[in-house]
């Protein structure tokens, strides 16, 4: 194999930004959450309240984190799936360093308040028309590679990254339309509902083509890779693919269920969100059926460990969100802190987790080198596995709190707790609890940016390789 | 599925195909639910049953978003009977004309807003942002001390009242030319409610324009409820 044709540079680059973006977007998580819990961590500073460093958090992770962690897969799995090296060295620097700037002004822009308001979308014009300039070399960088590729069919990982590229694009532009008043101040051009249904239109999708599709496609290259087992099956790739990219684009009015949106757009929305299960599960049984006569790894191999709870925490919540969009579920889980667990759930749970399992797989194959510690990617796991779990039954116990105390009526038809702080009152041990959680998978994230360091500044491997756990 | 199935040979054989067959999967359902909106029968009600924020309720609105406030209240009253007693009449599409951008929200972390308008005096919001507890034992929210002292900028919320007519408001030329008098004038009275309790403070400060905004929410749209004599 000549492995010197790729180019790998461009693949550290981008793990080395998401190892150190991955652990600034769960430390702001981490305020976040222990200002919810103990209002003085706001600070009385007007650039650190809850308000402004929220869109800090949530871009970080998504677009950061998730951002660098996609484009890490893709960059590395694509050349050797096309077998061939990029189109264009000169179009992926400008990718790489292009990206780190938005996200260096979106840590600017966001604790000066400026914003949007649209949730991830929220940075403001100028920056807005920069992801577009960046997105747009990307994906010619992205096409002209599968243009000069040297294989003739395109794996299943590529239709996934394809879509991603295709429809951020088509999601972004059209979300971002607005008018500027300023440099740092726009409006958009729909207002009211139509605005609220053309933001839910992206946001939805903002998780279907970022946090989904993308991801499912690093699944499929490096979960067999780990394995070291064909993916189960191409039929259940080929028919799940299609069914997802179509039906998930629907889905955006479940967000704005119960409004007065009309009632045909809702219900398409609930409608499509529940049949969205079926191809959801298929990619998650692709997933662990590839497993099938691998199983013994998720004794020994850590990698395994990640992508196992990853895949199980994708079907999880989108079980989670199908039956959140159904209406009279959603009357109870709307605006409370479930949401916020089932987005936890999907984001820590199959996004992170997914995403670490591909770093520790990565990091001593594009290095050449042991892992530093190897005993502290299972402790990575373990720590961010538990953490997950108290994080996600926090949030269910707040939510069901929230939404059951909220619309509880006394014998004569009034309401039990007319005083809305007396069910602010009642989630403070679920904030803290939560807080303990978070605490805990971030820390997990610090000792694998350790690690990773550490790993990177070490000795090369030479016999040492076979010491490795992901030595397959 | 062999080596040669139709989906092999036809799209991942052809890059070009599979990418434009995969554009338009994706498309179909955002065309569907989005453009029947822009028109009268399908979209939300368009009846103007609100109008336009004034310049000071637009600047009020400006430091609404950029406090990001929008994440833990939202304005947004579902139709169910809990919802109708603790916050008034459910949301009508009609209420939301003017708001580019919309803030209906996504989380409560503090109470529903969009009836806040008139259900306190100025002071208690005066009083509420600069220490919400003292209004509101066992909020936590963060304090605004700043609101207090910052000042808005009759020039800069003109240009945000131009972009906003260009964004579809209508407002008329003579309403930006004149938005520094309405600034004042709308502050006027606030500041004089405010110092009835007490409390002086200079017209142009933040507050007074968040205030003047948050007073304002709701109002409208509640008269023209009771109009056509609706009932939850």
């Amino acid at each position: 194999m000549n492995e010197t044709k790729y180019d790998d540079l461009i693949v550290k680059q981008f793990f080395t930004a998401t190892v150190v973006w991955g652990v600034v977007g769960m430390l702001v998580g981490v305020i976040l959450a222990l200002q919810l819990a103990w209002f003085p961590a706001n600070l009385q500073i007007p650039y650190l309240t809850f308000g402004r460093l929220r869109p800090l958090h949530t871009n970080a992770v998504i677009f950061a984190f998730g951002g660098n962690l996609i484009f890490t897969g893709i960059y590395y799995s694509m050349q050797r799936l096309l077998k061939t090296r990029m189109f264009n060295d000169g179009l992926s620097r400008f990718h790489f360093w292009g990206w780190q700037l938005i996200i260096v002004s979106a840590a600017i822009t966001f604790p000066l308040g400026m914003t949007q308001s649209k949730e991830y979308a929220e940075l403001i014009w100028p920056i807005d028309i920069a992801i577009t300039v960046v997105w747009v070399v990307f994906a010619v960088n992205f096409f002209g590679t599968i243009a000069i590729r040297k294989v003739q069919h395109l794996y299943v990982a590529i239709w996934f990254y394809m879509s991603f590229v295709l429809t951020i694009a088509v999601l972004h532009i059209v979300n971002s339309l607005a008018v500027p008043a300023t440099w740092f101040r726009s409006y958009p051009i729909y207002a009211g509902l139509v605005d609220g249904l053309v933001q839910w239109w992206y946001g939805h999708n903002a998780v279907g083509f970022f946090l989904t599709t993308p991801f499912l496609g690093l699944m499929y290259y490096f979960l067999p890779k780990a394995a070291d087992r064909p993916i189960y099956s191409y039929r259940l790739s080929i028919v799940h693919f299609w069914a997802l990219i179509f039906l998930y684009i629907w889905a955006g009015p479940h967000h704005l269920l119960f409004s007065a949106l009309p009632e045909w757009a809702q219900t398409l929305g609930m409608v499509f969100s529940v049949i969205l299960l079926a191809p959801s599960w298929g990619g998650m049984l692709n997933g662990l059926l590839t497993l099938k006569g691998a199983w013994h790894k998720l004794r020994s191999d850590p990698v395994i460990k990640f992508m196992v709870v990853a895949v199980s925490f994708y079907g999880m919540s989108t079980f989670e969100g199908p039956m959140m969009s159904i209406r009279a579920v959603n009357g109870l889980a709307h605006y409370t802190n479930w949401v916020i667990g089932h987005v936890h759930s999907g984001a820590l749970g199959w996004n992170g987790m997914i995403g670490f399992a591909m770093l520790y797989w990565l990091l001593p194959r594009l290095w050449n080198k042991p892992i530093w510690r190897p005993g502290w990617v299972t402790s990575h796991f373990w720590l961010g596995t538990i953490g997950i779990v108290l994080y996600t039954v926090a949030m269910w116990a707040a939510g069901l709190t929230e939404g059951v105390q909220w619309r509880a009526l006394n014998e004569v038809g009034q309401l039990k707790y007319p005083v809305f702080l007396d069910v602010v009152r009642m989630l403070r041990p679920f904030y803290w609890m939560r807080l303990v959680g978070g605490t805990m998978f971030l820390a997990g994230a610090i000792m694998m940016m350790i690690n990773f360091f550490k790993t990177i500044g070490g000795p090369d491997s030479a016999a040492e390789t076979a010491s490795t756990p992901q030595a397959a | 599925m062999s080596e040669n199935s139709f989906h092999r040979r036809f799209f991942e054989g052809k890059a070009a195909i599979f990418a434009i067959a995969m554009t338009v999967s994706v498309l179909i359902g955002g065309l569907v639910e989005i453009l029947p909106m822009f028109t009268a029968k399908l979209g939300p009600e368009r009846a103007d049953w609100v109008s336009p924020y004034t310049p000071l309720e637009v600047a009020g609105r400006d430091i609404y978003i950029r406090e990001g406030c929008y994440h833990c209240h939202s304005q947004m009253i579902r139709p169910m009977r809990a919802e109708v007693l603790r916050y008034g009449e459910w949301t009508r599409a009609a209420e939301y004309a003017y708001d580019h951008p919309f803030l209906l929200g996504s989380r409560r972390i503090g109470p529903d807003l969009q009836r806040i308008g008139g259900k306190y005096p100025d002071a208690w919001h005066y009083e509420h942002m600069r220490d919400p507890r003292s209004t509101s034992p066992g909020s936590v929210m963060p304090a605004y001390p700043w609101l207090l002292e910052w000042k808005v900028d009759a020039e800069d919320i003109t240009k945000s009242v131009r972009a906003l007519s260009r964004a579809g408001v209508p407002y008329s030329e003579s309403d930006i030319a004149g938005v520094g008098a309405s600034m004042q004038a709308q502050a006027r009275g606030i500041v004089q409610s405010l110092a009835g309790s007490g409390i002086n403070i200079d017209w142009d400060r933040e507050i007074v324009a968040l205030t003047a905004y948050l007073q304002r929410l709701g109002v409208e749209g509640r008269r023209a409820l009771a109009d056509r004599g609706s009932t939850p």
